[in-house]
């Protein structure tokens, strides 16, 4: 089992034929992923890797049955992309690509109110079930089939963890980064309440980052509803007010969205956080130990 | 990006919002012909900085006569401001705006600003102007007001009255103050702004709602549309260092320690920057290289990361996903050589192809020190900048 993505999904790459998709489609194709279709205005009726193209999603998903999409169409156009998705039904959309205006993205939330698809990111890695199903940008190899899930605001930084959870034998249902801009679609409540609800994950790493309320608000409901272990890494300790550390969404303005306060509040619900990065690993089988579930979750 | 006042100004007036007549200048004679022009019993001096606080620092003031605004122009042209947004260091005032003055009867505040929450635009607004509205939000935040903006219809007729009569305009105002509102919104809109302030907002003795300052702040993705708005960026208002490097498409913030950090990925530079401060190091700079770096962003990266004289060591720390390890060594062989690196350099290389970087690094003959986690190479680097 896992969350959101397994080894049925099928895949529709929006923005198929730019350098970047085409790079990642390859990558996603020898993973094991599998892509049904991909779409690039003016350009149906081609096919690039074996892929089908097609003009519109519409036309692609009524042609594949594909029902989850990974856009990596330039930000001028990704809100029109992620709506394009939305309007054809699709289970997931995935959106990688970063400097979306933000108000456009104000429009796609509204424009999602009350229809059936999921938003993953934008300006995330996108997300993977290893041994499955690889969708977005990250690394395959740094992966290990698992029972432990991780969520992330931010791409290299869960690479990090992963690669030190899967040198110890720990391997994970599925990673999901929701992105580091300030209006995304998935947050942290909902991929923490889709790992409790999953029977196959045991344990939560959760990667926050400075800006916005978003973990002080994931820690409340850790608090009270979570049945399983979260262990926890906040980047940006150091970060000066008012400054955007790379990330949209990564900034402290007014006194809010520190390091410190985000810390605070997950550790008042419970929620072990590591010193540093390099222990998250660590940290992490820390509890599980202490939990009795560290046999469950060593995959080797 | 932020703007100054009187191009916040200048955007204002084309939405039909009220300011006071002004112009800006660069020097006193511009200044004494501006307050000519305006021909008012009493004009204002202002510093032109892209900081808030400029009053209290000393950086507005009241000119009676024409002698006063050259006495004032010239104090004011070339003071180093030191507000509590600037920071200690302060910034140099370069421009001046000479503005009408306002016969103020009361202040208010106005803002908008996306609520990360909601994920919409928020207007909000308060009696109690002129003050740091931050206070104003944690001393008395029953008398901050807030209306949540639905992006298909915008602000609306409605919401903007609920606020002014909040806000306690004048009842005979309120229509007036309303489409001030409508106006400020289109503004923010239509510029892609992140934030819009006015404080304070002004009801004048002549029945007048004005604004009278009018800072903006805007969406750095959506500059691309917005040719107006980046004509009115004014270099010398930001880091020298940050300008080069957005040249380069490289994300970099200059910060005040001596440890330079070069990293892929914005949460993995943090988290190097928290790593360094945990073992006592103090991080000169902020610098995520991206994930498509070539050899000459690599080298680019270096250079800028040198300029700052604070720099005592460098630490690179790389989880090479897409991005493959070798090409980072590449980079840093190429850079060292062409800077001709003078200080410790630590690096930290991990994923794809990391055998063959380390390789490269280590018959380079540079003197690199390699390590193996980011917690090891945050330590070594902090040991060697001593």
């Amino acid at each position: 089992m896992s969350v959101y993505i397994n080894k049925d999904t099928k895949v529709l790459v929006q923005g198929i034929t730019g350098s970047t998709a085409l790079f990642h489609t390859k990558q996603m194709l020898e993973y094991g992923t599998k892509i049904v279709a991909g779409v690039t205005p003016g350009k149906g009726g081609t096919e690039v890797e074996g892929v089908p193209v097609f003009n519109t999603v519409q036309d692609a998903v009524k042609a594949t049955g594909a029902n989850v999409s990974v856009i990596y169409v330039p930000a001028p156009f990704a809100a029109d992309a992620i709506l394009e998705a939305v309007d054809a039904d699709l289970d997931m959309a995935i959106c990688i690509t970063e400097h979306i205006p933000v108000l456009d993205m104000v429009k796609v939330k509204r424009y999602m109110e009350g229809k059936k698809t999921r938003l993953v990111g934008p300006n995330c890695p996108g997300v993977i079930t290893p041994d499955e199903c690889k969708i977005g940008i990250m690394p395959g190899y740094i992966h290990k089939k698992g029972h432990v899930g991780v969520v992330s605001r931010s791409g290299t930084l869960t690479y990090e963890a992963t690669h030190q959870l899967s040198e110890e034998g720990i391997g994970q249902s599925t990673a999901v980064g929701i992105g580091g801009d300030p209006v995304n679609g998935t947050n942290f409540i909902d991929v923490l309440k889709a790992f409790n609800e999953d029977e196959d994950t045991y344990a939560v790493v959760m990667i926050g980052e400075i800006g916005g309320t978003a973990e002080e608000e994931a820690a409340a409901w850790v608090k009270a509803n979570m049945t399983k272990p979260v262990v926890g890494f906040i980047g940006g300790q150091t970060a000066p007010e008012g400054k955007r550390m790379g990330h949209a969404g990564a900034i402290i303005s007014g006194g809010k969205g520190t390091a410190a306060d985000k810390i605070k509040a997950m550790n008042e619900a419970g929620i072990e956080v590591a010193d540093t990065p390099s222990v998250i690993g660590e940290t992490l089988i820390k509890v599980i130990k202490e939990k009795g579930l560290y046999d469950k979750c060593k995959t080797h | 990006m932020n703007i100054h006042e009187y191009q916040g100004k200048q955007i204002l007036k084309q939405y039909g919002v009220a300011v006071p007549e002004g112009h800006v200048a660069f020097s006193p004679e511009e200044a004494v012909k501006a307050a000519k022009e305006l021909g008012t019993d009493v004009v204002v001096v202002k510093a032109q900085i892209h900081a808030g606080g400029r009053g209290k620092a000393g950086g507005v003031k009241l000119a009676k006569n024409l002698d006063e605004v050259r006495t004032y122009a010239k104090e004011l042209l070339g003071k180093v401001l030191v507000t509590h947004q600037t920071g200690p260091e302060g910034k140099e005032v370069k421009r001046l705006y000479i503005e009408a003055g306002s016969d103020i009867q009361k202040e208010y505040y106005l803002g908008l600003v996306l609520d990360r929450e909601t994920s919409r635009v928020t207007l909000m607004g308060s009696e109690e102007g002129g003050m740091d509205i931050e206070e104003v939000a944690a001393n008395t935040p029953e008398r901050l007001f807030y209306e949540e903006i639905d992006p298909v219809v915008g602000l609306t007729g409605f919401q903007a009255r609920r606020m002014a009569f909040n806000m306690n305009i004048p009842a005979k105002l309120v229509n007036k103050a309303a489409k001030l509102m409508l106006g400020l919104y289109q503004a923010y809109v239509d510029t892609d702004a992140a934030i819009v302030e006015i404080n304070p907002l002004v009801v004048t003795g002549d029945g007048q709602v004005v604004a009278l300052d009018a800072k903006f702040n805007f969406d750095a993705n959506a500059l691309y549309r917005h040719q107006n708005v980046m004509e009115m960026r004014d270099y010398d208002e930001e880091d020298a260092k940050e300008i080069e490097a957005s040249k380069y498409d490289l994300s970099y913030i200059s910060l005040d320690g001596n440890i330079g950090c070069m990293v892929n990925g914005a949460g993995l530079a943090m988290a190097t920057m928290d790593t360094i401060n945990y073992y006592g190091g103090t991080p000169a700079n902020f610098l995520d290289v991206g994930g498509g770096a070539t050899a000459e962003k690599v080298t680019e990266a270096f250079k800028i990361i040198l300029s700052d004289q604070n720099v005592k060591g460098i630490f690179v720390n790389i989880f090479g996903g897409i991005m493959k390890c070798d090409i980072i060594a590449e980079g840093v062989i190429q850079a060292a050589k062409e800077v001709s690196l003078n200080v410790p350099l630590v690096v930290r290389l991990e994923g794809t192809n990391v055998e063959l970087g380390k390789k490269l690094l280590n018959e380079s003959g540079l003197d690199i020190v390699a390590a193996g986690t980011m917690a090891e190479g945050a330590k070594k680097i902090v040991e060697l900048v001593g």
